[in-house]
């Protein structure tokens, strides 16, 4: 029993981190109905901005902090001058824009070491390296403080998007642009808002990912597990993407140890099982909404 | 002409190579109602969209004494001008109540919840259902939220696209008695656009007949409503 908790726990810190990028895709997604296929990479880049600032003698909170502004610019100068001039000539056509978050992921993924090199990183461990008792299974406290960490996420997402007079905007831009441009919502701010939001949310699931040490695959395989996420809890839904990165990051690390041959080398397979799943059963997810057509 | 709230001379507007309005000429004073009428693919619903920035055009659109050809739809809104796109154009995923707060969104001042108490009285229906989504509602309740979120950006034009397309005769009848007391009471100029001349012509003061790109006929609605021409051709007796 407390074997078992002691990879529940474990699932649950992963999956903590999985929930925060599959965050930011549903933003991404949400606002514009585009896949960001360059996500993990916007957050792995946002990362080595922390690392710089933490290695500067920042405080490490501090540190993910500028990195999160880091991103949010980065974000928003990324829509407004890559994806909006695309998304214009697309007419409608949404290939060509996922073809350039391709193209982004592959840029930044190769201009990474150009700047900071091929070493790893070292990188704090967020929250430190002690860890609690609870119900005869060890809990760490950097484990514990990422939960804390999400659990404040969806609070703060969801005073943004219910509370006030930016997140009824955004919503309004992601449920019908048109309508909201002639009710009098300045659209392309939204949306590089939107990207900008994001990316920020990227960088902090980066600066709670990179205690493994950082290099410029640190987000690799973090991106596919918050796509799972996402495909599970509905890719218009935050609150979905939230609970489908924890059962995510759970179902991984138990099947990783209690199925004899998954293992840590077939890791990526469950995720990939529960996506196809979905996608068959329930396509919208497991909070998403169905998309109604009338003709 | 002179004073005149919109101004459109030479409009020509079109998509890609289809030219579909060609020099148009009209204008709206300070809280007249005027109906363009004419039948399907006239060019009635791209005359609104030429207006409020939606696709280019060519030509000139004064409104207030400003050229404002090629703004960006949301600069109209706060400059004065707000569009009730043709098919409602509510938000169908936000609550009636977050609708009208959206048509506030250019606003600044502290009066917009008291502005949405305002149109929960007008349209009593719309308050019943405050906290309902856009999208359960019927036709002419999302049509009526339409026309509520428009003037919750308290315009001095607005602009209807068919205001009656796929409402029950009934409902548009009472739409438009809505409109006319509206427009009574708020001083809001309207430019509407209809195949329904009966109805729309009843509530207006004047109109402009659009035929394949052109306007073909003008005056009030009183003239157009006796012109033998006009009747046959749009009114149907």
């Amino acid at each position: 029993m407390s074997e078992f908790l002691q990879f529940l726990f474990l699932g649950l810190g992963q999956g903590a981190i999985y929930a925060t990028l599959a965050v930011a895709l549903v933003i991404i997604y949400r606002a514009t109905g585009l896949l960001n296929f360059a996500q993990g990479e916007m957050a792995m880049f946002c990362t080595f901005v922390i690392w710089m600032a933490w290695d500067a003698g920042l405080p490490f909170p501090l540190a993910v902090l500028v990195g999160m502004a880091f991103g949010f610019v980065m974000g928003a100068v990324i829509q407004l001058a890559i994806i909006a001039p695309v998304t214009k000539r697309a007419h409608g056509n949404p290939l060509p824009v996922v073809m350039v978050t391709i193209g982004l992921f592959l840029a930044l993924s190769s201009l990474a070491p150009i700047i900071w090199g091929t070493d790893a990183k070292v990188f704090p461990v967020a929250f430190g390296e002690g860890s609690i008792e609870l119900f005869g299974a060890s809990i760490t406290h950097r484990v514990l403080g990422t939960l804390a960490i999400l659990g404040l996420e969806v609070v703060v997402l969801w005073l943004i998007f219910q509370r006030t007079r930016l997140g009824l905007a955004m919503r309004a831009v992601a449920s019908n642009e048109e309508s909201s441009a002639l009710a009098g919502v300045p659209v392309g701010r939204m949306l590089m808002i939107g990207w900008g939001m994001a990316a920020a949310f990227g960088a902090l699931a980066g600066g709670l990912a990179a205690y493994v040490g950082l290099t410029n695959t640190l987000m690799l395989v973090p991106l596919i597990y918050a796509f799972a996420a996402a495909t599970l809890g509905g890719f218009d839904s935050p609150g979905g993407a939230v609970v489908g990165g924890l059962v995510v990051g759970v179902v991984t690390e138990l099947s990783a140890h209690y199925i004899p041959f998954i293992g840590n080398d077939l890791k990526l397979l469950p995720a990939f099982l529960l996506i196809l799943i979905v996608l068959l059963v329930r396509p919208q997810g497991l909070f998403g909404k169905r998309q109604v057509v009338r003709v | 002409m002179n004073g005149a709230l919109l101004e459109v001379a030479n409009l020509e507007a079109g998509y890609g190579p289809v030219e579909v309005l060609r020099n148009v000429h009209f204008s709206v004073a300070s809280g007249e109602i005027v109906v363009i009428l004419g039948a399907n693919g006239a060019g009635k619903t791209t005359t609104l969209r030429a207006i409020s920035g939606m696709i280019g055009c060519r030509g000139s659109v004064v409104f207030a004494g400003q050229s404002i050809r090629g703004r960006r739809p949301d600069q109209l809104v706060a400059a004065g001008i707000a569009h009730v796109p043709q098919g409602r154009g509510t938000i169908t995923d936000l609550t009636v109540e977050e609708n009208l707060r959206i048509g506030a969104y250019c606003r600044r001042d502290g009066e917009v919840d008291a502005d949405i108490a305002r149109w929960f009285d007008v349209f009593p229906r719309l308050g019943e259902r405050a906290t309902q989504p856009a999208g359960s509602m019927s036709g002419g309740e999302q049509q009526m939220l339409a026309i509520a979120r428009a003037l919750m950006a308290r315009p001095t034009l607005l602009l209807l696209d068919e205001p009656s397309l796929g409402l029950a005769p009934l409902v548009t009848k009472e739409l438009f008695a809505q409109l006319a007391t509206v427009n009574a009471e708020t001083g809001t100029a309207v430019l509407v656009v209809e195949q329904n001349a009966n109805l729309a012509l009843a509530i207006a003061h004047r109109g402009y007949v659009l035929e394949v790109g052109e306007l073909v006929a003008s005056g009030s609605a009183e003239e157009l409503m006796t012109d033998e021409a006009i009747r046959k051709a749009y009114l149907g007796f």
